[in-house]
């Protein structure tokens, strides 16, 4: 025998299923009144520094279809790097954001501030990115990814240069459409598939 | 000693499985390549902060939030309660804990579920509340009826309500769901089974706490929730090998 750790395990995930939106944006899910507002209708307010973008995008099943029913949450940095709660930090940046795909067209849409680099715990600058969770029916445990921007210095990222083949790093880049507007399209399987992250 | 160390690895073999045949949406929305394992970084350790401004007084109960107190919504009077801590064993005070179920027949009100148990005009299914300076919180509510669902020929959901949890980091980020004591549809849910260990599908299921139960109101059952932990060391900030 040895001594007791008394750690405890994490509590298993289950799928979100398929009204995720009640719970947690249920008045986008048709179920108002509940609450006076979704919560993580913005990540920003009036005022945030920085430019303001949006980035559009679908996410794809692994027969090519645009899934209706998932439920997305971002985290990011405001546009000197900071998070909210950090010294400094524009207090126009909650920095999170729930959204979900339109039920007709298939695409969502963030608007927010681009976020600016963060630096990590070694002193390596990582590049502007977004943190994305990503949860619906048929995924068991949320799935973490990351977005970047095409138009940012992305060759010195530490997570980037992580991936070993390298065409997979366009999975985790947003193109540049128009200023200020940016495509992000999320595969869950096949061809193309998102990075995801066990982080 | 501190507890603002890296995120504590997942252990990816206490939760279900992504890809499960017997779960069939599972198969086309599982990733087929390997996640990409790294040490965690400010991006995941950071994560939103909730205020108390943010929760109406009638957010956690459910019996009541969806008629604003006019009326009680149909069903077995429950009161779900437990407490939100990490891995170190550690509470999680002030962090959201969000729930959504359907009603005491089995139906969700959501525009998708045409299942024909009827709505219950005062029963909306959501709830959320902070977690107190203990981790500890409760919601009231109606226990939700079992229902059928397309997957195999016959599957029925046991009763479950869907628990969301931020914690203080984006990496601690967690949905669960909470069982029933004694429910036999939970060894035959295809959902409940892609946990494989048995430890850990028994820790979602609630256990029935009379203790906690009020004479003559409603039954309590105990859900406690475990969310990753930090690691805990006075080195953390020093680089590795020194």
């Amino acid at each position: 025998m040895v001594q007791k750790l008394g750690t405890l395990t994490e509590t298993a995930s289950q799928t979100g299923g398929p009204y995720v939106h009640i719970g947690c944006i249920p008045t986008f899910a048709g179920l108002p009144g509940v609450y006076p507002e979704d919560l993580g209708l913005s990540p920003i307010a009036d005022g945030a520094k920085g430019e303001v973008i949006t980035i559009t995008g679908s996410i794809y099943d692994g027969t090519g279809w645009a899934m209706r029913d998932a439920m997305f949450e971002s985290w990011q940095a405001d546009g000197a790097g900071r998070y909210p709660g950090q010294p400094g930090a524009d207090p126009a940046v909650n920095g999170f954001c729930r959204f979900a795909a339109d039920k007709d067209s298939g695409e969502f849409t963030l608007r927010t501030v681009k976020p600016g680099a963060v630096m990590g715990h070694d002193g390596r600058m990582m590049a502007p990115h977004i943190s994305v969770w990503i949860v619906a029916r048929g995924i068991n445990i949320g799935l973490h990814s990351r977005i970047y921007f095409e138009d940012e210095d992305n060759s010195a990222d530490p997570l980037l240069a992580r991936i070993e083949q390298r065409p997979r790093v366009d999975t985790l880049i947003a193109k540049r459409i128009a200023a200020g507007q940016y495509r992000f399209d999320i595969r869950l399987q096949g061809p193309g598939e998102t990075v995801f992250l066990d982080i | 000693m501190t507890d603002t160390g890296r995120l504590i690895p997942r252990r990816r073999d206490m939760h279900p499985v992504p890809y499960d045949p017997e779960y069939k949406t599972s198969l086309t929305r599982s990733p087929n390549l390997p996640l990409l394992s790294l040490e965690s970084t400010p991006s995941e350790e950071t994560g939103p902060r909730f205020g108390h401004g943010l929760i109406g007084a009638l957010d956690n109960n459910l019996i009541l939030n969806f008629s604003k107190g006019a009326a009680p919504a149909i069903g077995e009077r429950i009161r779900l309660h437990g407490r939100v801590l990490d891995e170190n064993a550690r509470p999680v005070p002030h962090t959201l804990v969000e729930v959504w179920q359907a009603n005491a027949g089995g139906r969700y009100r959501h525009v998708k579920d045409t299942y024909f148990a009827p709505l219950d005009p005062n029963f909306g299914g959501c709830g959320r509340t902070l977690t107190d300076e203990n981790g500890y919180y409760e919601f009231l509510t109606i226990r939700p009826g079992a229902y059928p669902w397309p997957n195999r020929g016959n599957d029925w959901r046991p009763m479950h309500i869907h628990v969301s949890v931020f914690g203080h980091s984006f990496g601690q980020r967690l949905i669960t769901q909470a069982y029933f004591e004694g429910d036999p549809l939970i060894a035959r849910c295809p959902i409940a089974a892609t946990v494989k260990d048995r430890g850990q599908l028994d820790q979602l299921v609630a256990p029935l706490d009379m203790g906690a139960s009020r004479p003559m109101d409603y039954l309590a059952y105990r859900f406690d929730i475990v969310l990753r932990g930090r690691r805990q060391t006075m080195f953390e900030n020093k680089p590795e090998g020194m």
